[in-house]
This record gives C-alpha cells, structure tokens and sequence, in this order.
C-alpha cells in the first residue's frame, strides 16, 4: 500500500495533474452553484475536456476534482440562498439556511467547509484501506460472477429508488439497456436496431446520452419555471469564526457521519443524496432533547452531519467504480464512460495493471479537499458573486455547452439532433417521475453486461453457468430479492396499516 | 390517465415493437454456422424485450401503489409555465445543429448565444453581441487551437 501511495504522490504532484486538481475543483465550485446544475451534468459537460487531455491519470483527477467541487459548490448556494444547486446539498440547507438568516451566514459555511474537509479526507482514508482489499476479492471473479454482479448492482439501484419507484426505476435500467443494443453487436458484427441508418451503425454517444439526460431537462426546466432566489440576506458574509464549544459538539458528527457517509456511498443506487438526508436524519435522532429542537433551525450539529456525510459518499462512491468497474451513481457512471473512452477499464486490475492511476486518484482526493478547503474559507463572498449572472445570459450559455459537448465527442452534426430527441423525452419521463440516473447507468452498463453474459454462455455452451457456479447463482438470487424485496415490503406495510393481521 | 401511465403505454409500444424484431425478424439475417453457436445476437434482446413488457405492464396497470409527492414540477400545470419559450430554445438548438457545417461555428454559435437570449426576454443589445462574440471567439480557440478539433469557422462558400 505504501509502495502504491508513493506513486500516487510522485503523479499527482505533477504540475500538470496540480493544475487539474485545482481546475477541476474551481470549475466544479463555480457551476455547483448555480441552481439547477448538478454534478452528473457538469461531469458531463466538462467529459470531452478531460477526453481530450488523453492520459487518463490526469483526466479522471480532473473529473474527480469538478465532483468534489460541485457537491461543495452546491452547499453555498444552499446555505446562502436556499437553492440547492445538487440534490446532495438539499439537507444542507434545512439548518444552513437558518443559520444565514440570522447573520450567521460566515460561521456557517466555516462549518460546511471543515465537515466536507473532513468527512473527504476520512472518505479517502477508508477508500486506501477498503479497496485494495475488495480489489484482490474481485480477482476470483470471472465472466459469469461479472455478469450477475453487474445484474445485482442495476436491481439494487432499482430498489434503493423508493416506495412507488422500483418498477419505474426498473423499466428505465431496461430501456438504458435496450439503447445500448443498437449498433454492432458484442460478439457478431452485425448492425443490430439501426432501422437501416449508417448514423447508428455505432450506437449511441455516452456524452449524448448523458446530456440529454441530465443537463438539457434541467436547462429545460430552469427556462419553464424560473426559480426566485431571494438574494437579501447574502450581502453580508462575516464572523467566520465558531466557538470551541461548537467545535466540541460537532466533532463527534463529523466522526460518525464520515464512516456512516462512507459505507452508503459504497452501496450501488445510493449516493450522496441519501447519504446526507440519512446522516441528518440519525443525527436528530440521537441529539439530545433540547438540541432536537434547534434542528432546522440553525443548529450547528444539523448542518455539520449532512455536509460531512454526502462528502464521504462522494468518496465512498469510487470504492465499487475503481475495484469492480461497476458505478453505484449516475456521477460514477459518467465517470466510467469516460474512463472506457480513454481507453482504461476500470476493475480488479486497475491496481495491477495501471497503479499510477488508480494511486494518483486516490492522492488527488487529499489534495483537492484541502484545496477546496482553501478555497472556501476566503474566497466564499466573491464565489457568490456567480449566482448573479442573469439567467438569460446563463440559460443559452448551458444548452450551447452540451451541444458543444456532444458535438466535440462524435463530431457529428446527427448526433445534436439525437441530443435534443433524447432531451425531449427525458424532460417528458422527468416529468412523470421517472428517475433517469438508472437509464444511463444501464446503458453504460449494458455493453459489458452483454459481453459477458455472451462469454459465459459460449463457455458453458448454454445457460449452465447459473447453476453450476455457486456465486453466480447466489449473485443472480440476491438481484431478485432485492427487486422484490421493496414490493414485499410495501404490501406488508398496507396490510398492518389496514389492520390485517400480519403474522408476528 | 396519469402521464406516467401514458408514458408506460409509450414505452410498452418500443419494447413491443423491439421484442417482435428480437424475436422474429432479426434472425433471418444470420450465417447458417452462426446458428450452431449457443448466444445469437438476438438473445440478449430478447430477455431485455421481456423485461420492458413486463415492467411497462406492471406500471400501466398500476400495480405499483406508491404515494403521490409533489415534485419540484408539476405538469398539471404546464400552462402556467414558459412552454412557449422552452420550445422556441428547442428549436433553436435543431437550428443550430442543421447550421453548423453550412454555415460555420463562429456565425452560427453567436446568433445561437444572442437569439437564446432574446427568446429569454433580454433586450440589452449592447451587451449580449459582445458577450456572445467573445464566447464564440474563446470557445472556438479552445477547441481549436488548445485542443486540436477542427470546426469549420466561417461558412462553406468561403472554402475553409
């Protein structure tokens, strides 16, 4: 481990991959802010940048450094204006934003900056310890265990997606997976679902996909119902300072909810998003009596645990995308699409194979935390001079990045009209309430899911593999508890609330 | 009907028509020693047809109870919002896309930059044509000269 760290410290301090770093998390800062963009559609954006850089150390240290960036950017909007600019910061704002009503605005981003510091850098810390060794599990797994792995984590992002949710969550994972079968097919090459047009003898673009999923419904939905941030209680940004006491009370927050953060961002499906409205949550719970009552209304406790905790999942999100190659977030699905464009394959033998990267990775998110840190602490009332860009300047300016965006990726004008059909339908299922991160994920999965799924079937010369290879078999059992299990549950519920007798 | 629902009926329709490919036309086309192979090309879609069946049938039907939230938008309401602007933009960007080789990136990125903002309500010409020339101008230096991918500047006829 220690041998690795060096390397990782010998890449990462590159000037080069220095600058990506401090890049990264200054652009990831500035646009998290804004409302409405989070940080799938600024990786999003910013992926035929980090395409471009071609070595994949510093492109995945770059994205890595947007990520961070624009969860931290989103809590300042949160806290100072109460619009949340990532679903991961909304929890922030629950106690955040009172406690800049009442001119605490200062103390409070004091607070959200030292718990994101270190709910990252614990997150980080973890990771270094808790990868490797999943990493060296995964080496006894092969195409079989691969394939139902992959069918165990798209169940579990469906059933981690809520009561009423499952099936929606479902069919979208399906439809991700039906896009990702046109083109040529894994092992014949034949155009499969073209309907006889040479523009999808290819397939679809990720980039394409992952901006019309993400960034053109949310530009979409700023221009339908513009959003009224009241600005009047920013001007003032003073008295940094928090007392020991205060320091006293949330460090044992910070400590709980960094492992508590962590160990949810490593599950599939769950992200920071609900690692911060969990460790919130807990942390009410287990206050005292008189502290329950200040949640919500500036308590320093309630702000510290949700900003602590959506930081370590963010981290603990990278544990399954670096060791197994299989994203648990939409953000980490983007991420390994752009890893697979730069020619990396993320999995058991990233360590092996490329350590630099996998190190320089792990190096880079000590760096960007502090420098985050950094960056926080002074330049917080000139970052917040961003939320004052009109939004007609902001609006066109967003849709001409992610036409740009999927343009540079296949340099092909097709694709911008798939990008606004795609957007289209997006923005109608986002409508609906239909969650659109599974899509995305099934369609990135969807190619390896196949290609290994048709490995194994050429191996065993038929569908043998799922019963005579025990994990195999046990994987594809806990996938179809895991698609039940929600439904089960709810019915359960109905049926006491209804008084039914439920048996125990 | 809900629109979920009526969005289930859609998506019922694609995996039909997907599944009667998978199923019946797809293999028509195959090499007779392909046949002897254990996965066809058509296998995989064939599970992933029956899956979008079965979970389009599953919502349509409503056999999913689950509690109605208020989202952060409402399309019960979509009159009141800015329809009429969100599909001018849309139809901006078709533009923008059917004019980008014709007519070259700096021209039509810059009246794509001004005109989004005029369909937004701006009228502050003498800051909107500076702004969206000088975005043009760097966005197009990065990705040209920093990043080395060619985008034709100036229209066809100018034979650059």
């Amino acid at each position: 481990m220690l041998e690795g760290l060096l390397i990782g410290l010998q890449t990462a301090f590159s000037i080069q991959n220095l600058l990506m770093v401090i890049g990264g998390c200054l652009i990831g800062t500035f646009i998290g802010m804004l409302p409405g963009l989070g940080p799938m559609s600024i990786i999003a954006i910013m992926i035929p940048v980090a395409i471009s850089i071609g070595d994949p150390s510093a492109a995945l240290i770059l994205l890595a450094g947007v990520y961070y960036g624009a969860i931290f950017g989103g809590s300042t909007s949160s806290i100072l204006l109460n619009a949340p600019g990532v679903a991961g910061t909304v929890a922030s704002s629950f106690d955040g934003y009172p406690l800049a009503r009442q001119g605490k605005a200062g103390k409070a981003l004091t607070i959200a900056a030292i718990a994101s510091f270190c709910g990252g850098t614990i997150g980080a810390l973890l990771l270094m310890i808790f990868a490797p060794a999943l990493s060296s599990v995964a080496l006894l797994f092969h195409s079989p265990e691969y394939f139902a792995l992959m069918v165990v984590g798209l169940s579990a992002i469906a059933a981690f997606a809520g009561t009423g949710q499952v099936t929606k969550a479902l069919l979208m994972t399906v439809l991700g997976l039906i896009l990702a079968t046109v083109g040529e097919g894994a092992l014949f090459n034949l155009p499969r679902f073209t309907m006889g047009l040479m523009d999808l003898q290819s397939g679809f673009g990720f980039i394409t996909l992952a901006m019309a999923m993400f960034a053109l419904p949310e530009a979409l939905f700023l221009v339908l119902k513009p959003r009224t941030a009241n600005t009047g209680d920013s001007g003032e940004i003073k008295d940094l300072r928090i007392s020991a006491g205060e320091a006293r009370s949330i460090m044992p927050v910070i400590g709980r909810q960094s492992l508590q953060g962590f160990f949810i961002g490593v599950l599939p499906g769950a992200g920071a998003t609900i690692a911060s409205f969990l460790g919130y949550a807990v942390e009410r719970n287990i206050a005292t009596k008189e502290e329950q009552d200040q949640f919500g209304k500036g308590s320093v406790k309630g702000l510290a645990a949700p900003e602590t905790a959506n930081n370590a999942a963010c981290t603990g999100s990278f544990v399954p995308l670096l060791t197994l190659g299989i994203p648990g977030s939409g953000t980490t699905a983007i991420l390994l699409g752009a890893l697979l464009a730069l020619n990396v394959t993320p999995g058991p033998r990233l360590m092996i194979d490329e350590p630099q990267i996998f190190w320089s990775v792990i190096v880079s998110m000590y760096i960007g935390n502090l420098i985050l840190l950094v960056l926080n602490l002074p330049l917080i009332p000139y970052i917040a001079r961003v939320l004052l860009i009109p939004r007609n300047y902001l609006i066109p300016f967003i849709l001409f990045f992610t036409l740009m965006g999927a343009y540079i990726g296949q340099n092909n004008s097709t694709e911008l009209l798939l990008l606004v059909g795609f957007g289209i339908c997006a923005t109608a299922l986002k409508f609906a309430d239909y969650p659109l991160a599974p899509l995305l994920i099934g369609f990135i999965l969807g190619g390896m899911l196949e290609d290994n799924f048709s490995r194994s079937m050429q191996l065993y010369d038929g569908v043998a593999f799922i019963w005579e290879r025990p994990m195999t078999l046990g994987l594809l059992t806990i996938a179809v508890i895991l698609v039940f299990l929600p439904g089960y549950r709810a019915r359960r519920a109905r049926a006491r609330a209804a008084g039914v007798a439920d048996g125990d | 009907m809900a629109l979920d629902r009526w969005i289930a009926l859609v998506l019922l329709g694609i995996c039909v028509a997907y599944g009667y490919t998978a199923w019946f036309t797809m293999d028509d086309s195959l090499a007779p020693f392909m046949r002897r192979n254990p996965i066809w090309p058509s296998t995989f879609p064939k599970i992933l047809s029956v899956l979008g069946i079965v979970a389009s049938m599953i919502i349509l039907l409503g056999l999913e109870k689950g509690e109605q939230k208020p989202g952060d938008i409402d399309y019960r309401r979509l009159g009141e919002y800015k329809v009429g602007q969100a599909v001018a933009l849309l139809g901006l960007m078709v533009a923008y896309a059917l004019c980008l080789r014709p007519v070259g990136f700096i021209l039509s990125t810059a009246l794509f930059l001004i005109l989004g903002s005029v369909i937004l309500g701006e009228r502050k010409w003498h800051v909107m044509i500076p702004v969206a020339a000088v975005a043009t101008f760097a966005v197009w230096y990065l990705v040209q000269e920093v990043l080395g991918i060619y985008m034709r500047p100036l229209p066809g006829v100018f034979g650059v």
